[in-house]
């Protein structure tokens, strides 16, 4: 860009800083709105003129009421181990099959690859309900393996990991084999480890996927006690203590905290990821 | 492998033969784990949910029988599901531009200069990450009609309050706002992601030819090149739009009178509220075939832009 007019640049980037403060404001209001209220008492809220931080502070008690009224740490570690169970299996089924279709040959590969660029065609909602029954004739409604258990196959993974091990040459799996390594050693040793920025990719989206998901949540579990995070604050609103709204603001902060800090530490990998991932 | 090689040297052929019979081997083993899955996970039940459209199979009712095209009729006859189709086509179609257009005026403002770029990246990318029902519950509280904050401001300026989601005119409205703001920050990344791949010569060459102005900069070279990645963002996010179903279900439910009714939350309600399992799977065949439509469109676009360039 040209430097010739200073005053004109100037005055740029003020309009810049200006609009964006507008979107910014626009993206973070309910976030600021959220936290404000989940620190205010009840007769606070309700007051006609509103302020941005309480004139009385009760914020401990309503995070204490968030955390003991309903097992909100409970809802974070079930989505830590139901989003981390989903991709340890998922990667476990799908890396050994990507390899395969990107590396050997065998009969029916071609096939089989169609059936994954078909199976990309479903969208999971649409299979809720023979899901929904399959676990009902296992009697495995409302527990964890009815959060984990549609979601291990992901035609999706295995279009992404295939189209990354396919531009790892072949001479490294050559040189590989010469040094007597087995094929499955070169999938675990070799090729997810060089695989690495694909398989964050993968994770980001799968993880942000499961953990904001609450269509399937809502069908296959009703017990507190196995609650995603997700369906948690809704069990939460509908209890007692969820019509009081600090407490349940605060509840809802305890919710979003854990993705959007995570977020905030690795933001590089988490837009990277779902960009590369939503550009597929 | 070429005939003469193979009789001069039938041992390597040999040995390259059983290699092969063994690679086949360890390829199927590797394979049919996620063989199996994707039988029993993604074709099977879409087999099933096909079938079960063709009957009058309830939930936990222990028979059923085929009835052929009835669940199909009565859909066609149900003015709740009308009601569902139009509104997600006129949510996905206040969505879309608006999800576009702010995406689009963030990315390029964000891009035109260094001050505190990762700062507004990021701002406007933590709606994306948040969990919608939790920020959906907010949002409910946000519209309140008397303590919420949209009509504490209008109040100031002295207009009425509405009660937005109560309200048959402006429930899908407010429900289209929250999709905005959770979608635009996605938007954004892709365009930015576009911009930085607009080649600097370009910029260059318009200057040479007079063009170094803003907006002709903007005009001439930005957001021509910026095309395939607009496509791409609209109907991304149009797909995204379309399954719209969290701040439904936790806001309105489809109400006030199907106001904000719409095909993911109808096909929820007939199928795991009412246990109309035969109906909700018809309902989701029609789901199913838009769905697959849009992918299809959206594959096929992808496929000719990579073939342009």
């Amino acid at each position: 860009m040209s430097a010739r007019r200073p005053g004109y640049q100037l005055a740029g980037r003020i309009a810049r800083h200006a609009l964006l403060a507008v979107s910014a404001t626009f993206a973070l209001l309910p976030f600021v709105w959220m936290i404000s209220l989940s620190l205010k008492p009840p007769d606070e809220i309700f007051q006609p003129d509103f302020h941005l931080w309480p004139k009385t502070f009760q914020g401990v008690e309503n995070y204490r009421v968030a955390l003991t009224a309903a097992p909100m740490l409970r809802f974070l570690l079930n989505g830590v181990f139901v989003c981390a169970t989903i991709f340890v299996l998922q990667l476990m089924v799908c890396v050994p099959c990507a390899y395969a279709l990107a590396k050997l040959r065998f009969r029916g590969r071609d096939t089989l690859f169609s059936a994954v660029l078909v199976g990309l065609l479903l969208p999971p909602q649409a299979l809720a309900i023979p899901h929904f029954v399959l676990l009902y004739g296992f009697g495995l409604l409302d527990t964890y393996a009815a959060l984990i258990l549609p979601w291990i196959i992901s035609a999706f993974g295995i279009f992404l990991l295939r189209q990354f091990f396919r531009s790892i040459p072949d001479e490294i799996i050559h040189a590989a084999r010469l040094d007597g390594l087995g094929e499955f050693e070169i999938i675990w040793r070799i090729m997810m480890p060089m695989s690495a920025p694909a398989l964050a990719a993968f994770g980001v989206f799968s993880v942000v996927a499961h953990w904001n998901d609450l269509f399937w949540p809502l069908i296959a579990v009703r017990a507190e006690d196995i609650s995603t995070p997700a369906l948690g604050i809704l069990l939460f609103r509908d209890d007692e203590a969820g019509q009081f709204l600090g407490p349940l603001m605060a509840g809802a902060t305890i919710i979003v905290a854990p993705l959007l800090l995570a977020f905030l530490l690795a933001q590089r990998r988490f837009i990277d990821g779902l960009a590369t991932t939503a550009m597929k | 492998m070429s005939l003469t090689a193979s009789i001069q040297n039938p041992i390597r052929s040999v040995v390259r033969r059983r290699h092969r019979t063994r690679e086949a081997a360890i390829g199927w083993l590797a394979v049919s784990p996620a063989s199996i899955l994707l039988i029993c996970l993604l074709f099977g039940p879409a087999a099933a949910v096909i079938l079960f459209s063709f009957t009058d199979w309830q939930l936990g009712a222990a028979t059923f029988r085929f009835i052929g095209t009835e669940n199909f009729a009565a859909l066609w006859a149900d003015p709740p599901f009308w009601k569902a189709l139009i509104n997600t086509c006129l949510y996905v179609a206040i969505v879309v531009p608006g999800t576009v257009g702010l995406g689009l005026a963030a990315a390029l403002l964000i891009e035109a200069s260094p001050g505190l770029r990762g700062f507004y990246r990021a701002v406007h990318f933590l709606p994306v990450m948040s969990t919608m029902s939790a920020m959906a519950v907010v949002w409910g509280t946000m519209l309140h009609p008397s303590i919420g904050l949209v009509n504490r401001v209008l109040a100031a300026f002295g207009v009425a309050g509405i009660n937005w989601l109560r309200d048959e005119r402006t429930a899908l409205l407010a429900l289209a706002l929250i999709g905005i703001w959770q979608g635009f920050g996605f938007a954004m990344v892709l365009f930015v992601s576009g911009l930085k791949a607009v080649p600097q010569q370009l910029y260059d060459a318009a200057a040479v030819d007079g063009a170094d102005g803003l907006v002709d900069r903007l005009r001439i070279v930005t957001l021509p090149m910026l095309g395939p990645v607009t496509m791409f963002v609209i109907i991304l996010s149009a797909s995204r739009a379309f399954e719209v179903f969290d701040s439904v279900r936790v806001l309105t439910q489809g109400g006030p009178n199907y106001a904000s009714e719409v095909l993911l939350n109808r096909l929820y309600s007939e199928s795991f509220d009412y246990l109309r399992t035969g109906y909700g799977a018809a309902l989701t065949v029609v789901y199913l075939a838009i769905v697959i439509a849009l992918t299809l469109a959206q594959a096929r676009f992808i496929e000719r832009r990579v073939h342009y360039s």
